[in-house]
């Protein structure tokens, strides 16, 4: 069997006491700043990125991967506990958590979150540990056309699916495909929109972007706003088992979320807020048993079915990743980033080149998922204290992580005026309601697909419809017609919006 | 005509602005043909696309938005300016300017500007707790930054260390 001697490869990989630590430390100082609200994933990871970057790779991305899920997880305990969403995929979550929390079953429906996403991560892993050689044999066969009009098809989808104005995400994809651009150009050497300023003609540190417009944009928008509305249900937590009749009532949605996360990560741009918010519209519409609580007042299923569906989401969202080196959303797009700063150029070859770092990263996302379970519901006492912290203490420590973070990329003062600079500019995206994190793909992307248009034309001698005569790339391009038509169908569109409002 | 959603006229005329900022300049590069791309072509189509994306946006804008108008809203100056600038106070003292002639302090004393200039964004400012707070930092961050990951910062002001 490949599969099993591929995944004893990255067991092998995995399993050394280095990496053992490098994961757990990961999931730790991801959950650690996951719990703090307003804190996502994506603010997390660009933190963090700068400390690994003394390790070997396959231990960075070891830890990286743990940092993802880590944050993943701690958002979920803040979601619950506080009733504020730490990332977008949470705030499904808040709606029955926060209930359960307010009748002092906190604990349960912290272990249904973490016991659901365990599942739903191994179950994940599996997959991507089955279809990843698959899919990257179709990579072989793509030429630069394709890798374009994938591209394409990834940033529409990335876009369709997420919430929020499309046309205004379309808009935010292209300045951050202009932002990419800002930088030597490879072919002919030119340093473009550099202004004469040397430290621009390699581009805009990526993690500087991120770090202003994740972090510094968000904690000026948490500041203006007041403290007092947060309230943490710590004294009321006793119990974390989940009854019996918990677990028969969570265990099928769970099952239905693995389902539902693990389709809908594989698509671009899905990752895990689709796949949380179609599972509790899925698990809504599903009768009541007698003697059930009714969604939206703590009922259990609304809460490990959207968890594991997000985590199972989370982890397919590698898949595209690893096979095509295409990022499908914005936490994929600095892994990208990290992959390329320890010289790995993300994409088919990863796992011929090296298939130690490919199979022991998706060993140790198991790993990762298990240490999460084991990190998480024993200590869950120490991140409520973490949570009852004030605000006033912590934002300074982010404030100060974050410059420190992004000053060590280089040792260069140029990238603190940067992510100043792009604090800024996030805090305007916030107060103008565009959603940042397209940018992010579109930023990571716009070499890229320009240099894939680039041979594509060359090839054909400057003919465009090269795009659409090359049936693989044809299709992708039919498929991103389609995803479009199908949002801006009246009847589609108004059910999205509906989908994405809370209630 | 008023816009019906200021969020939306305002962040159409941002991506038309930019949009047009970025095809301008790439018209100084040399632009090329289709088959042969000069390092101006890509960024010329995009540029243009982006800013009749932010005309879309403004003329959507017009016609629909919230009730209330969809407003801006306050912007908040004290966070902003307090952060971005204990951000900016962090950079000069950690590397200085030398343009300037300003000499670099290191990262203790930046470690105690950034975070005290960020604490007075905070609701209840006391000075005493932004000093405890940057001294568990400073500490902490010695430890796991220069000790721990051995990254090469210089920690004290030039006129100590030498």
């Amino acid at each position: 069997m490949d599969l099993i001697n591929n995944l004893s490869l990255g067991f092998e990989a995995a399993f050394t006491l280095q990496n053992l630590m490098y994961a757990f430390v990961g999931c730790l100082l991801g959950t650690l700043i996951g719990v703090l609200p307003g804190i996502g994933p994506v603010a997390t990871i660009a933190m963090l990125l700068p400390a690994t970057y003394a390790l070997p790779p396959v231990a960075a991305l070891i830890m990286l991967a743990g940092i993802y899920y880590g944050s993943q997880y701690g958002g979920s305990t803040t979601a619950i506990l506080v009733n504020l969403p730490g990332e977008s995929s949470s705030v499904v979550t808040v709606i029955d958590g926060h209930q359960m929390a307010r009748q002092g079953r906190g604990g349960p429906a912290l272990a249904a979150a973490g016991l659901g996403s365990f599942f739903a991560g191994c179950v994940g892993t599996l997959i991507l540990a089955g279809f990843a050689p698959a899919l990257t044999e179709v990579a072989f066969k793509f030429g630069p056309a394709e890798y374009f009009s994938l591209m394409v098809l990834g940033l529409i989808g990335a876009v369709v699916l997420a919430s929020g104005s499309l046309i205004k995400a379309i808009c935010m994809i292209m300045l951050g495909l202009l932002l990419g651009l800002v930088g030597t150009d490879v072919n002919s050497g030119v340093a473009r929109f550099s202004f004469d300023i040397p430290e621009l003609t390699d581009g805009i540190s990526f993690i500087a972007i991120a770090m202003g417009i994740f972090g510094y944009g968000e904690i000026i928008a948490n500041l203006a706003q007041d403290e007092g509305e947060r309230e943490v249900f710590t004294a009321k937590l006793h119990g974390l088992m989940p009854t019996r009749e918990d677990f028969r009532n969570m265990f099928p949605a769970v099952l239905r979320g693995t389902a539902l996360g693990c389709s809908l990560g594989i698509l671009p741009g899905g990752g895990s807020l689709l796949s949380a918010f179609a599972s509790y519209t899925l698990e809504k519409k599903i009768k009541l048993r007698s003697g059930e609580v009714a969604f939206g007042k703590g009922n259990i299923r609304g809460v490990a079915g959207p968890e594991a569906a997000n985590n199972a989401g989370a982890q397919t969202s590698f898949i595209p990743l690893l096979t095509l080196g295409i990022p499908g959303n914005a936490v994929m797009a600095l892994m990208v980033g990290a992959m390329t700063i320890h010289n790995i150029q993300p994409g088919p070859q990863v796992m011929t080149s090296n298939p130690e770092l490919f199979w022991g990263l998706i060993a140790s996302m198991w790993i990762g998922n298990l240490m999460l379970v084991i990190l998480n519901l024993p200590l869950i006492g120490i991140w409520i204290k973490l949570l009852s912290v004030p605000y006033r203490w912590l934002f300074p420590a982010i404030v100060l992580f974050c410059a420190i973070g992004v000053y060590s990329t280089n040792n260069n003062t140029f990238d603190v005026w940067m992510v100043g600079l792009f604090g800024v500019v996030g805090y305007a995206f916030l107060k103008l309601g565009c959603e940042p994190a397209p940018l992010l793909l579109g930023l990571i992307l716009g070499p890229m697909m320009e240099e894939n248009l680039r041979r594509a034309l060359l090839l054909s001698r400057g003919d465009w419809s090269v795009l659409v005569t090359r049936p693989i790339s044809a299709s992708l391009l039919v498929g991103a017609a389609v995803l479009l038509a199908i949002v801006l169908l009246p009847s589609v569109r108004s059910k999205r919006e509906e989908a994405f409002v809370e209630d | 005509m008023k816009p019906k959603s200021q969020k939306d006229f305002v962040s159409g005329l941002m991506f038309t602005c930019v949009g047009l900022a970025f095809a301008i300049g790439a018209t100084h590069y040399n632009v090329g043909t289709g088959a042969r791309m000069g390092p101006g072509y890509f960024p010329l189509m995009i540029g243009i696309l982006l800013s009749i994306g932010g005309g879309i946006v403004m003329l959507g804008s017009l016609s629909s938005g919230a009730a209330d108008g969809d407003p801006i809203g306050r912007i908040a100056w004290k966070p902003l300016g307090l952060i971005i600038g204990a951000n900016l106070v962090f950079g000069l003292l950690l590397g200085g300017l030398p343009t300037l002639g300003l000499p670099a302090l290191g990262l203790i004393a930046a470690i105690y500007a950034l975070v005290v200039i960020a604490s007075l964004a905070g609701t209840r400012f006391s000075i005493k707790n932004a000093l405890v707070l940057a001294t568990i930092l400073a500490i902490g961050s010695y430890l796991t930054f220069i000790i721990g990951l051995s990254l090469q910062f210089q920690v004290w002001p030039t006129f100590i260390s030498g």
